[in-house]
């Protein structure tokens, strides 16, 4: 069998970092080769240089046999290259059609020709049945719908290598399974594809070959079918590895935040939760899962302040905080590590000292008659360092832009964790981290819950829900379609669920759950 | 207010606004692409020194003087205008400093190039400028023909044509799909295979040269000279227009002639018994004022460029 | 290059660049950029490099009334961007802060320990007052403060005519009757150091404001959830800062200090509250002041000092045969370059590599 996809010895440096280093990967015709690693190993870089969006520093790249030099997208468009990029590359207030013909529109005279473009769209979607209305705009279809907009704009540019950025993050169980089969329907028509991902399930379920790399260097290419999970996970992360959460059973306690009849507006002023009703005891992870965008973020604003509620009630304690302000909730014991760590949860440019003082910077002793104390500042930055081993170049002083993303989630837990609050919300803690810092932060999440915190861990990876939570709420289209023991649900289970085609009522909330 | 007044004040509105017209135009097309053009001021004002000097230089030997002006005006306008486009695209400077900066420069540029050509602090009045015509026929219709056809100058046709093939070329071509989806998605553009700065180059110019036509025509019928007050903030008030025309050409037509009977209402408040009392300097403000007004009535509702005014990395991870 | 060594290369470079820029416009229409330099050398100091005069403390004492007004603006300019705010309202706020000047100076009778500080206050509380609306506008409806601070500017200065013409009934349609001298920050002591330059107290509030903007801003908590709204607005709201109030505050304070530089303007250097023809450019000069003092308190009062000699220059290039003009333009040109340090940063950085290569650490 021949190589339609050769990268010899590619070697790419980035401003104090080298991304990938000498790494070879070979890829057979009408094969489905995955490319696993953690984040930060170099697998969208090396994809990125054979997309032509980055130039290698040195190496070389056969396409076909051919040496070639892929300057840019177009070239790797032409040497019939597409890219499902992992943040969807569309245009919002595009068409589908408009989106997929861009920069290559058919056109009568100097007019754009979008029936034709709309027709042919239609025939690409049948043949290989990736059904999506060719005149709907982008803001108005599902996750999953996006994701074959974005690849029927590779198939209509007659893409036969096809690279799929960690396709699967945004999808729901079964959504993810339809995707395995239309990407071996393509594999089918003869196109080859390249799967990049960290999630070792797929790779066995779809996958022919597995190259694997490690902070930008090849650790090795294996095939899947000789190849345990065990095995590659090892691989990917250096060591032996459990993905089970070490955590002994939750001994629930009183109720510390209970929401009532919630209803709240998203960003469009339509209502994005619905009439939600939910409870977290002390000692608890009561985790929130669904597809993005069912009402999680909304929801979760809503009981931290961050945005207004239409009507219900939101309890901490005894407490109706509906309508506090956001210093207030606070000062009642709420905690919140936002999902969104660069957005909401650092002021970038201020150093890590700053960073840790956010909520109380104007108490004593950071502060008095409204001067800042910079020596208070920087010892309980330095105490806080010390405890939950935040690393960074220039300790307290450090811009929290110059640290790591691991490190920078490090710095949020560790302020969140260090106000001690009784009720904790949770959101995407491990987004984006590696294997040892999600093992950390998953064990002090559970350390709170074993000091009697309440927790709501909302997430959309599901193996952390299941692996952390004692009990998962499942919310689909802002209303809570069901809440199960953790212990008890399957993946499947929660699948159909998240994607509304199955109800649970609630189980008792005050049923004791071991 | 009598009929008779309205219809006297139209010819003069129908000036004003072609100038604002033009300019927000370019504004459209430069923001279109991703890049906020805070210098369309300076642009006008360079468009309208170059504009009024060649006229001055020309009309000795020309008849169609002014003609040229306005085409010198519009060059002008894409040289400046390519500072503000190597600043913002090539150099990643921040698009509203870049802009202010070429604001002050145009104000020391024209004047000191005014002193080097005629030893003032402004150009040599021209003695014609644009001259206004009547369209046979259907200056003639009754009403209508008072209010578009007749006594008006020709670069209100000129701008209302700009409305149309900016129209055109935004909505209907692959140029303008290209140009949009730059200035929503620079990312996603560029993952398609198109050039996002060659992209937004063509915006800035585009707005260079509309800017600077837009300034030239200014100057060539509202005014006699080039000087340092010449433009008075038009630049300003072409980008408010271009807010509350939600970066719609159509739109952008309707708000300059809303600002364009906004400043005529300023000649002709001494005619119109109820306003006459007031003193001029209500008028200056009016157009002003009612910008601000204008943009808390549009608060919360833009609909601009996503991308617009964002430094575009394409060696971001 | 560390952040903090960018600070200071980054401008100094920019005002090299616009000085080279300058001079090669003044070359290319036939003038001498000889004799800009000598015209803007004896801006500062009163000496002579061509016919050989020596130090004038007079020349001293105006580029310092020069740079006196566009400190001040350029502090409001810099306060507001510190939270994150792009104020072109300075201008305006000025002007009002003048008019208020001359109403207090105007209206009040009293000794000058009690007349002067209130024209001060008046004109501190009229800036506040403009530059709180824009800040209002923007955290009440969001709407852009680039847009709204310059129509604010054209309303102020019709406003200012308006009240100067038919309210205090100027005789001549350009200034009002004089103020009287309780009202004024004259000197005839500092005018008598300086042979007879214009130079008064208005030197005072000038280094009070630099004080209290490097106090407020680097110090206190106030100053703390400016810089954090100013940086991230999303992640301050999130720690439950008043983010709306903020912003406010941070509009009113720039204002603050454009009002007093209106003060400083009015009560120091003229006696009477003038009609405006136009806007006379301290708005903008504060923002070349503030960008090339990178914001903070000490950069501005030295870029304030470097723009006020090249004002302070404008005449005597003019009697050169220079335009004035091109002192704006050498300014705008430093604002252009300093608006381009991400470009002037790469092309050093890859400079700098090339002298010595691979030095770059681990990224922490």
């Amino acid at each position: 069998m021949s190589y339609i996809v050769e990268m010899l010895h590619i070697t790419k440096d980035f401003p104090g970092i080298r991304a990938n280093d000498d790494i070879t990967l070979q890829i057979e015709e009408k094969s489905i080769h995955a490319l696993l690693g953690e984040n930060g190993a170099g697998k969208s870089t090396l994809m990125s240089i054979l997309f032509g969006l980055y130039q290698p520093d040195s190496g070389s790249i056969r396409v076909r046999g051919k040496e070639v030099k892929i300057s840019d997208p177009n070239v790797a468009t032409s040497l019939g290259i597409g890219m499902v990029h992992q943040h969807f590359k569309l245009v919002h207030n595009f068409t589908v059609t408009e989106n997929i013909i861009l920069g290559m529109e058919p056109h009568k005279g100097p007019v754009i020709d979008i029936r034709s473009a709309e027709k042919k769209v239609e025939e690409i979607s049948k043949l290989y049945g990736l059904a999506v209305d060719p005149r709907a705009k982008i803001e108005d279809i599902s996750v999953s719908m996006q994701q074959r907009v974005e690849i029927l704009k590779m198939l209509f540019r007659d893409a036969e290598i096809l690279i799929f950025d960690e396709p699967t993050a945004v999808l729901t169980p079964q959504e993810i399974h339809e995707l395995m089969q239309i990407m071996r329907r393509l594999v089918e028509e003869g196109k080859t594809i390249l799967l990049i991902t960290h999630k070792l399930k797929e790779i066995k379920e779809v996958a022919d070959v597995c190259t694997v790399l490690r902070r930008g260097k090849l650790v090795g290419t294996v095939s899947v079918a000789d190849t345990d999970e065990e095995r590659m996970a090892e691989m990917m992360v250096g060591r032996q590895v459990s993905f089970h959460v070490e955590k002994g059973p939750a001994k629930p306690g009183e109720e510390l935040l209970r929401i009532e009849n919630l209803n709240v507006k998203n960003v469009k002023g339509l209502l994005g939760v619905k009439n939600l009703s939910l409870s977290v005891r002390a000692g608890e992870v009561l985790g929130l899962c669904g597809i993005d965008g069912n009402g999680q973020t909304e929801l979760v604003q809503a009981i931290t302040g961050l945005t207004k509620i239409e009507s219900g009630k939101i309890f901490l304690r005894n407490i109706n905080i509906a309508n506090l302000p956001i210093k207030e909730r606070t000062d009642l014991g709420l905690g919140h590590i936002p999902e969104d760590r660069q957005k909401h949860g650092l002021v970038l440019d201020f150093t890590l000292g700053e960073n840790f003082v956010i909520h109380n910077y104007y108490e004593k002793p950071f502060a008095n008659y409204g001067i800042l104390n910079k020596k208070a500042i920087l010892e309980n930055a330095e105490r806080l360092i010390r405890e939950f081993d935040v690393r960074s170049g220039q300790g307290a002083m450090t811009p929290a832009r110059a640290m790591s993303g691991g490190n920078q989630q490090k710095a949020i837990v560790a302020r969140e964790i260090d106000r001690s609050p009784d009720v904790f919300i949770v959101v995407q803690p491990t987004r984006g981290l590696d294997v040892g810092a999600i093992e950390y932060i998953h064990k002090r999440i559970i350390a709170e819950r074993d000091r009697g915190k309440a927790i709501l861990l909302v997430s959309l990876e599901l193996d952390e829900i299941m692996d952390v939570s004692d009990r998962i709420a499942v919310i689909y289209n802002g209303e809570i379609v069901g809440i199960v023991d953790a212990a008890a649900t399957t993946e499947n289970e929660l699948g159909l669920m998240m994607s509304g085609a199955l109800r649970k009522t609630h189980a008792a909330p005050q049923a004791v759950h071991v | 207010m009598t009929f008779e007044l309205l219809l006297q004040m139209f010819p003069i509105a129908l000036m004003f606004s072609a100038p604002i017209i033009l300019t927000a135009l370019g504004g459209l097309f430069s923001e279109r692409s991703g890049i906020v053009n805070i210098a369309l001021e300076g642009i006008m004002m360079v468009g309208a020194f170059t504009g009024a000097t060649v006229t001055v230089l020309l009309e000795n030997s020309t008849p169609a003087a002014a003609w040229y002006g306005l085409l010198a005006g519009l060059l002008a306008g894409v040289v400046f205008s390519i500072l503000h486009a190597v600043a913002s695209i090539n150099l990643k400077a921040d698009q509203v400093i870049s802009g202010t900066a070429l604001n002050i420069l145009a104000g020391g540029l024209t004047v000191y190039l005014c002193q080097i050509i005629f030893h003032q602090q402004r150009t040599r009045a021209f003695s014609n400028g644009i001259q206004k015509f009547s369209v046979p026929g259907l200056s003639d219709i009754p009403v209508l023909g008072r209010m578009f056809f007749k006594e008006i100058y020709p670069t209100f046709y000129i701008a209302i044509a700009m409305v149309f093939i900016t129209w055109f070329v935004v909505y209907k071509t692959p140029l303008g799909l290209r140009m949009r989806a730059c200035g929503e998605h620079p990312q996603a553009a560029a993952s398609m295979g198109i050039n996002v700065a060659k992209m937004r180059y063509f915006g800035v110019l585009v707005s260079g040269a509309l800017g600077g036509l837009g300034g030239a025509v200014m100057v060539l019928t509202a005014d006699i000279q080039y000087t340092l007050v010449s433009i008075h903030g038009t630049g300003f008030i072409s980008l408010a227009s271009l807010v509350f025309g939600k970066w719609n050409p159509f739109g952008v037509l309707g708000a300059g002639l809303f600002f364009g009977f906004s400043t005529a209402l300023s000649f002709y408040a001494k005619d119109i018994k109820f306003l006459a009392g007031l003193p001029g300097e209500f008028f200056y403000i009016l157009p002003y004022l009612l910008t601000i007004i204008a943009l808390l009535f549009f608060a919360g509702k833009s609909v601009g460029p996503k991308a617009a005014g964002e430094i575009y990395d394409s060696g971001k991870r | 290059m560390t952040t903090r060594k960018e600070k200071i290369v980054l401008p100094l470079i920019a005002v090299l660049l616009g000085f080279v820029l300058g001079s090669l416009i003044v070359a290319f229409t036939g003038r001498s950029p000889l004799a800009m330099y000598a015209a803007i050398v004896k801006g500062f100091s009163g000496i002579d490099i061509l016919n050989g005069q020596p130090l004038n403390s007079r020349y001293i004492g105006e580029f310092i009334i020069q740079a006196m007004p566009i400190i001040l603006t350029g502090l409001s300019f810099a306060f507001a961007s510190r939270t994150g705010l792009f104020s072109i309202g300075a201008e305006g706020q000025l002007m009002i802060g003048s008019l208020s000047a001359t109403t207090v100076a105007l209206l009040v009778r009293a000794p000058t320990v009690i007349h002067l500080p209130l024209v001060l206050l008046a004109a501190i509380l009229g800036g506040a007052l403009w530059g709180a609306i824009p800040g209002f506008l923007k955290a009440r409806y969001n709407v852009h403060e680039v847009v709204v601070t310059i129509m604010m500017n054209y309303i102020a200065l019709h406003f200012n005519n308006f009240v100067i013409l038919h309210i205090f009934g100027s005789v001549d349609r350009v200034k009002t009757a004089p103020f009287p001298t309780t009202a004024l920050l004259k000197s005839p002591f500092l005018e008598s150091i300086t042979r007879n330059s214009r130079l008064n107290w208005g030197f005072i509030p000038v280094i009070l404001a630099l004080l209290i903007f490097a106090f407020i801003i680097n110090k206190t908590t106030f100053g703390y959830s400016l810089r954090a709204v100013g940086y991230n607005k999303e992640a301050a709201r999130y720690a439950g800062m008043k983010v709306n109030r903020n912003i406010i505050a941070s509009m009113a304070i720039a204002g603050a200090f454009a009002g007093l530089a209106g003060a400083v303007i009015t009560v120091g250097t003229f006696n009477f509250g003038r009609v405006i023809q136009s806007a006379e450019g301290y708005g903008f000069d504060g923002i070349a002041v503030a960008l090339v003092g990178g914001n903070e308190a000490f950069g501005i009062l030295l870029a304030g000092m470097l723009f006020g000699g090249l004002k302070a220059a404008q005449p005597l290039m003019q009697s050169q045969g220079i335009p004035r003009e091109i002192a704006g333009i050498i300014q705008a040109s430093i604002v252009l370059f300093v608006a381009m340090k991400f470009g002037i940063k790469m092309v050093l950085d890859k400079f700098e590599r090339k002298q010595a290569p691979t030095t770059e650490g681990d990224r922490v």
